[in-house]
């Protein structure tokens, strides 16, 4: 506010911002309108760069993109350098495309076992006590394999991490009185898959939130605009975006993603209601595509648990013979991705790195093959959390390690 | 305006006092910032909801058929809807054609649990699913588009065509949660409470 104010009486800034732009790139060119950062010269030193501006920008040196197919949008983890996912980053997943919704005329029912059912506003959400958590959201089906030229984004890329703030489901509950005799409720959206899925009444209690603002803002539309819910640690389909309706039951609904979707085969049966995210880590650095060069290397990347907080993460340097404790970037929060980091030097030799993360439960992030053991192989790609491993050729070069595990 | 930057020193002051005690939750030593003001038992946001607007949008169903509306179908007027609006995208008869690859899954399979691929045969442990999942979302071009007649009918004609009714079937709201899916047997929840064993 104070800014504002002294740059409306020192129009000498406001004039030099105007005048230096119009120096370093022809205001009239459409070119001007997207780029408000200087062409590139040889000297930065020497030249005005341009003035202030209304939107904030990448440097045209930096391209993270998503990488979209026609269901889903993944994150380009290898890109990023800590915990937070960018919102225009932030994977996508929908099932009916996204719907574009006036915030004016958003409403959120919640009825069934109610003492009261009732309808909220969107300022009627803003107006209740809010909370910020920061943790992060993965797509169930988060696991790819097959090639030695895959990403990190190509594997798991379907995990986003963002500073949610919004209002305790808790909260509302209160406010409409849920009956005690309940034990579910389902969640709706509003998209064109009409999206339900039922989340057990204790989660609601607990830590589940209705959010409208993610890293600061509002919500992104990919990502459930103007409100959505918030279960951290659980499988991102759960998380029902552009939220309408909440209905309180004493039984769940098996709706079609909870039975039939979302759902795998454990030896000669079919699991449902996996609804924590394993832990799970990756090392993004380094990582296919890219190269390294023998002497020091910070090995880096990302770990996560849906049942707390990451206690440990180790490091593998000789193909997971002997593994060592990685260093954890604080604060590790609960629910939510952590940083780790693992100096090396390595000595030119071909190997293979890998990461593993412990959770506080006293888990172990397994293998492929303990996975295929305890599972079956027919398991399919939901609830998949393996360790990852990354060739490191005598050239340099990284390579995922693709393993064959379908009988 | 003397007093603003007062204000402003005042906020900065209780913005370091926040990151200082942020980490609170580590060292339980260190005292909590709470609320100081009791929350009220309600806060009074929002406004009762109507019963016609409940209705509106309430359109779910359970596998104990409550939600399941008034209607009936069968499936041989289910399968003369199915060739006009779901051919298109899950083939014709709904089942795998080999060398075909449709935009929509299969949901015409049969009912051994071995059998590849997924479909209401084999994968589908609750009849009222089907209803409930075709009145909210199909035909993709065109969600909620359906009479609760013509839904009531394509299912009756996928179960039918999955071999767990016979065409003859009338499903309406009595008949249709009565159905027992040949996967529901195979249907486990996950127990899994984390620890140390891999499952």
């Amino acid at each position: 506010m104070r800014e504002e104010k002294q740059n409306k009486k020192i129009s000498r800034r406001t004039l030099l911002g105007g005048v230096v732009a119009a120096a370093v790139v022809p205001v009239s060119t459409s070119f001007a309108k997207y780029i408000q950062i200087g062409l590139p010269v040889d000297d930065p030193t020497k030249k005005i760069g341009p003035g202030p501006g209304k939107l904030g920008k990448r440097s045209p040196f930096e391209q993270p993109f998503k990488k979209p197919s026609d269901i889903s949008s993944r994150t380009p983890l290898q890109d990023l350098y800590s915990t937070i996912t960018p919102s225009d980053l932030h994977f996508e997943r929908h099932h009916a495309g996204i719907p574009n919704i006036d915030p004016q005329k958003y409403e959120m029912l919640i009825h069934g076992m109610v003492n009261r059912p009732m309808k909220f506003t969107l300022a009627d959400l803003k107006r209740f006590p809010s909370v910020t958590r920061t943790c992060f959201l993965e797509c169930a089906g988060n696991f790819r394999t097959g090639s030695e030229n895959m990403t990190p984004q190509d594997i798991l890329g379907l995990t986003s991490q963002s500073e949610w703030t919004g209002v305790m489901l808790s909260t509302i509950f209160r406010e409409v009185g849920v009956e005690p005799k309940a034990t579910w409720f389902l969640a709706e959206g509003s998209d064109a898959a009409v999206m339900t899925r039922s989340v057990p009444l204790s989660k609601g209690w607990d830590d589940a939130m209705i959010v409208y603002a993610q890293n600061g803002e509002a919500i992104r539309p990919e990502q459930g605009y103007p409100a959505r819910l918030l279960l951290p640690g659980w499988e991102g389909n759960m998380n029902i975006k552009w939220l309408r309706r909440i209905e309180i039951s004493d039984e769940p609904y098996m709706t079609r993603e909870e039975t039939s979707k979302y759902t795998y085969p454990v030896k000669d049966k079919i699991r449902m209601f996996s609804f924590e995210m394993d832990a799970r880590s990756i090392i993004t650095f380094p990582s296919f595509p890219q190269k390294v060069e023998r002497g020091w290397i910070e090995i880096r990347g990302l770990a996560w648990t849906g049942r707390g907080r990451v206690v440990k993460v180790e490091v593998s340097t000789d193909a997971g013979r002997t593994w060592n404790d990685a260093q954890l970037q604080e604060p590790v929060l609960s629910k939510a991705h952590t940083y780790f980091r693992y100096l090396w030097q390595w000595n030119g030799l071909a190997t293979e790195i890998l990461s593993r993360a412990v959770d506080e439960t006293g888990y172990t992030q397994p293998s492929l093959k303990q996975l295929a053991d305890a599972r079956g192989t027919a398991s399919g790609g939901y609830h998949m959390n393996p360790v990852t491993a990354w060739q490191i050729r005598t050239d340099g070069s990284v390579l995922f390690k693709p393993e064959n595990w379908k009988s | 305006m003397k007093a603003k930057p007062l204000l402003f020193f005042a906020c900065l002051a209780l913005v370091g006092l926040l990151a200082f005690t942020g980490g609170a939750s580590q060292s339980p030593k260190k005292p909590q910032i709470q609320d100081t003001v009791k929350w009220p038992a309600k806060f009074g946001f929002g406004r009762t909801a109507t019963a016609q607007e409940i209705t509106a949008w309430d359109i779910d169903v359970r596998p104990d058929g409550k939600g399941l509306p008034l209607g009936q179908g069968n499936a041989a007027a289910g399968k003369a809807i199915y060739a006009l609006k779901c051919a298109a995208c899950h083939g014709a008869g709904g089942a795998e054609q080999p060398g075909v690859k449709l935009p929509a899954p299969v949901l015409v399979g049969d009912t051994l649990a071995k059998s590849k691929p997924k479909s209401i045969g084999n994968y589908w442990p609750y009849a009222t699913t089907i209803f409930d999942y075709i009145r909210r979302t199909m035909p993709y071009n065109l969600p909620g588009s359906l009479t609760d007649n013509e839904v009531y009918s394509l299912t009756a004609y996928l179960l039918s065509a999955n071999k767990i009714i016979k065409q003859e079937t009338v499903l309406n709201a009595q008949s249709l949660p009565k159905i027992v899916m040949p996967a529901k047997r195979l249907f486990i929840i996950d127990d899994r409470k984390g620890g140390p064993e891999i499952k």
